[in-house]
């Protein structure tokens, strides 16, 4: 291949790791220019620097670029930078084999393709090789090459070279990585890394370079089960578009999907683009996408679109093997947030299950994570979390860990399962009192009762007389609607169709509030979309009843109580659900009060029959 | 999906979450090529029209060309365009080097854009095969409340999951070109048809590589006419990118010390 078709391919990248001094920034930089990869004056420029410090070249500072580095002469971070062999272009990261910068060759090594793993011949295979082996395999880097460096200071010796070689094969193959190939070095000559060693006829195996060359490269894993976790959603000329990176799957416009953690399907009406014009009707694996649907389902970020059929895992505990990178000690107990894909959701360390020893992989029991550490622990979250096991699904079987601002850490999930806790309503800070005992205390549970509507029909009305009803029967209850909302906790917001959402959505935040404490509220609000009251549903959860306060739309104009429609009819007030803003009817309430057609009275009957029926009945 | 698809995919996918996770957030706009292509990749992320600002810190030093492109391209890409004056070069540390002092206004210039506009977070276009410094970058990179940039004590990042929470008094600069290199820039620009400021085009027999202002950006020797013959010039060069950039080479450290004062 010549170096024009190889400059326009993507850049193959690779990581190099282990211990310190063992030789990777020297192996890096030697190769840099055994390619002919360097830009031209680089290492003169290097070797005039050195001379005015008095200090030999070396040939890790084509690396080691910044000033603060050289002068302490360790890689503080890892590096990225180009070459290429006659078959193709790599990018390299240098990651630091320091112990104290192993976030940084986490950092480096997790967006490679394929690792090397540098040994000193003569120190032979150390902790912070293991550590660095065994990271590879964990945050799943697949294939990996292992150079045995400095092997003119063990004499060239063949059998130095075995005894390092079984050491590190017995290692690798007990944690389930396989070397491709273990190849005898020097790179501060350049011997077999581009070119073959002179010093070593005794072996036979390919270069570090052909080596890989050999590696396949990685593909977006486009055979495995559709995932489309949702990374934001854009309003549009009136649409809404889902926007996301497929990770995984593939997906035909039409097809139908189902939306976790929901459960809630709709189809795939189009796929959107600018300047991209194309009849493509298919998303892959490794595109970044906005899609339409056909129905304004409940949406938001961190939800994961599937296939029907093959769903993903959900579960309110995890089994992850976690590596910890926090100065302060892991702990059971610990409260942290673990952030899946683009979701995020709060987590207790429920177990410290095994702590494993990198050097002996040894495993035992453990209170605690130190920094570094590899383990595996149970997390349990308030909610169901939504994922794959990393052996099926790596990108949405792995996640970050952050204590506040920070990351502390990263896992991979091996099992799951539903752990049984006191209460499900498990939050941040455990409630000294739930919500079985509120309700045993009061002879009710607390529920949100959602009344919407036409502006008109009635809600305000119905919703007050129910109050009084209620009340008179010495039930905690309470309405919430436009006036002691929008005076108050809402008052930042207008009427434009974003700030009528937030609206809503603050209500039934509130409302659940009012609920979880046992009461019984009421809301009277138009909630015009499906999308709103499907988000006030998810809110609110379980002891959410929909409402629907029915009159037909003539009926609500001729009736005009606060002479709004004749205004809007006039234009003087815009964004006027039913004229010049749009109304969805709710499609499945569970109860409709049509006050065109029932008397105040009858109406009223109709709900406290419904409230009787399906709230206090578990009073009895 | 070819290589470019990938590398637009994931550019995209950061300026999303860029946007969904801070706000307010604005993209600078140096008027150079890849600014340019990041400004295109927006309009791709958010389907015809970047939601946030561009903004170009403007010293009046630009080649005219460059104006001109600004003054085109701003109200044909639709955007939200900032063009504030740079504080005067008198404001500078007169102890920096000539052309390192000139370039160090777009620093000041880039905090009282910071002051005045509130901005959490800036988009910038930089890459990591430009300049050795720049390898060090992550995708979201905090900077200290002065601006200044530790590359020691940065943040672990990986697998995608950016650090998109900080304490307060932290501003962020996101890098949705990290990972593109020189050649990856112009054969997307090729595929695209992105304008580009003229100046990149060779004219008796030079053009400009890197595009900086008047006084410290040179030209180089070059016949390169057309999209594909720079792209074969810059298969086969080994010259470095920056080295038509007078501040980077004034001093050994130069560039570095204009980076921990918080220039791109």
């Amino acid at each position: 291949m010549n170096a024009n078709n190889i400059a326009r391919e993507r850049a193959f990248p690779i990581v190099i790791v282990g211990h310190i001094d063992h030789g990777k920034s020297t192996l890096i930089g030697r190769m840099l220019h055994d390619t002919n990869s360097l830009p031209t004056g680089k290492v003169e420029e290097l070797q005039s620097s050195c001379e005015r410090r008095g200090a030999p070249f070396e040939w890790s500072f084509v690396l080691d670029a910044l000033q603060l580095e050289r002068d302490q002469a360790i890689t503080v971070d890892s590096t990225q930078i180009w070459f290429h062999t006659e078959n193709r272009r790599y990018v390299i990261i240098d990651a630091p084999g320091h112990r104290e910068f192993l976030r940084n060759m986490v950092t480096g090594a997790a967006s490679a393709d394929a690792g090397v793993i540098v040994i000193d011949a003569k120190q032979g295979v150390s902790e912070q090789t293991r550590r660095h082996a065994y990271l590879l395999h964990l945050i799943g880097v697949p294939q990996v090459v292992v150079a045995i460096n400095k092997m003119d200071l063990v004499d060239y010796s063949e059998d130095r070279f075995k005894t390092v070689e079984g050491e590190m094969q017995t290692y690798l193959e007990e944690i389930g990585l396989t070397a491709q190939a273990m190849i005898p070095v020097i790179a501060m000559h350049g011997d077999n890394l581009a070119t073959r060693s002179e010093h070593m006829s005794w072996y036979v195996g390919p270069t570090v370079s052909d080596a890989l060359d050999t590696f396949p490269r990685a593909t977006a894993p486009v055979e495995r089960p559709f995932r489309l976790p949702v990374q934001d959603v854009y309003r549009q000329d009136g649409r809404r578009l889902i926007v996301g990176r497929v990770e995984s799957g593939q997906l035909q416009i039409g097809s139908e999907v189902s939306v976790w953690p929901t459960r809630r399907s709709a189809k795939v009406v189009s796929i959107e683009r600018w300047a991209s014009p194309g009849t493509e009707t298919v998303i892959r694996a490794g595109q970044s996408v906005a899609l339409t649907l056909d129905d304004e389902l409940f949406i938001e970020r961190g939800h994961i679109l599937t296939l029907p059929t093959a769903g993903p895992r959900s579960s309110n505990a995890l089994s992850v093997k976690l590596f910890w990178l926090s100065r302060d000690p892991l702990r059971q107990g610990e409260y942290l947030t673990l952030k899946l894909a683009t979701a995020e959701y709060d987590v207790v360390i429920d177990s410290i299950d095994t702590v494993i020893d990198v050097e002996d992989l040894s495993r035992h029991r453990g209170h605690e994570v130190e920094q570094n550490g590899i383990a595996e622990i149970t997390l349990r979250s308030r909610s169901d979390i939504t994922y794959d096991l990393f052996h099926d699904i790596p990108t949405l079987g792995r996640a970050v860990l952050l204590d506040g601002y920070h990351v502390v850490g990263g896992c991979i999930i091996e099992g799951g399962g539903d752990i049984e806790t006191a209460s499900r309503n498990l939050t941040a800070v455990p409630q000294s009192v739930n919500a079985y005992e509120r309700e045993a205390a009061n002879g009710y549970p607390g529920a949100v009762l959602w009344m919407s509507g036409l502006s008109g029909a009635g809600k305000s009305t119905l919703a007050m007389a129910l109050q009084r009803e209620l009340f008179n029967r010495k039930i905690n209850v309470y309405t919430l609607d436009g006036d002691n909302v929008r005076n108050g906790l809402n008052r930042d917001l207008g009427f434009s169709e974003e700030e009528r959402d937030e609206n809503i959505r603050r209500v039934a935040e509130v409302a659940k509030l009012f609920a979880d404490y046992g009461t019984i509220v009421i809301s009277a609000f138009i909630a015009p979309t499906n999308f709103v009251r499907a988000q006030a549903r998810e809110i609110v959860g379980d002891q959410f009843h929909e409402v629907f306060v029915s009159a037909d739309m003539s009926v609500c104009e001729s009736r005009d109580v606060k002479g709004l429609y004749a205004k809007a009819r006039r234009g003087e007030i815009t964004d006027f659900t039913g004229i010049s803003s749009p109304w969805e009817p709710p499609e499945n309430p569970d109860l409709e009060v049509n006050t065109g057609e029932l008397s105040l009275d009858d109406s009223l009957k109709k709900m406290i029959a419904y409230v009787e029926q399906s709230i206090l009945k578990s009073a009895k | 999906m070819d290589d470019l698809d990938a590398l637009e995919a994931q550019s995209v996918f950061i300026l999303r979450e860029a946007f969904n996770k801070i706000d307010p957030i604005g993209l600078l706009w140096s008027l150079g090529k890849d600014s340019c292509v990041m400004i295109w990749l927006a309009k791709k992320a958010f389907l015809g029209r970047m939601p946030f600002p561009a903004i170009h810190l403007d010293t009046g030093k630009e080649f005219p060309e460059a104006y001109a492109f600004r003054d085109t391209y701003s109200k044909e890409w639709d955007l939200d365009l900032i063009a504030d004056d740079c504080p005067p070069i008198e404001d500078v540390d007169a102890g920096l080097p000539p052309a390192s002092r000139f370039a160090a206004r777009k620093s000041l210039g880039l905090q009282q854009a910071i002051d005045q506009y509130g901005f959490k977070a800036l988009i910038t276009g930089i890459r990591r095969d430009e300049q050795a410094t720049r390898a060090k970058e992550r995708v979201f990179s905090p900077r200290g409340v002065d601006n200044s940039w530790d590359f020691r004590k940065q943040p672990p990042e990986f697998w995608d999951q950016y650090n998109t929470d900080f304490p307060p008094g932290t501003h962020v600069r996101v890098h949705p070109l990290l990972h593109w290199t020189e050649v990856d820039i112009w054969r997307y620009i090729e595929r695209e048809n992105i304008p580009m400021v003229p100046l990149y085009y060779a004219k008796n027999g030079q053009r400009f590589r890197s595009l900086g202002e008047i006084g410290i950006t040179e030209p180089i020797e070059s016949t390169a006419t057309t999209i594909a013959e720079i792209i074969t010039e810059l298969e086969a060069t080994r010259d470095p990118e920056r080295a038509g950039r007078t501040m980077d080479h004034e001093t050994e450290d130069s560039f570095e010390r204009l980076r921990t004062m918080g220039y791109l």
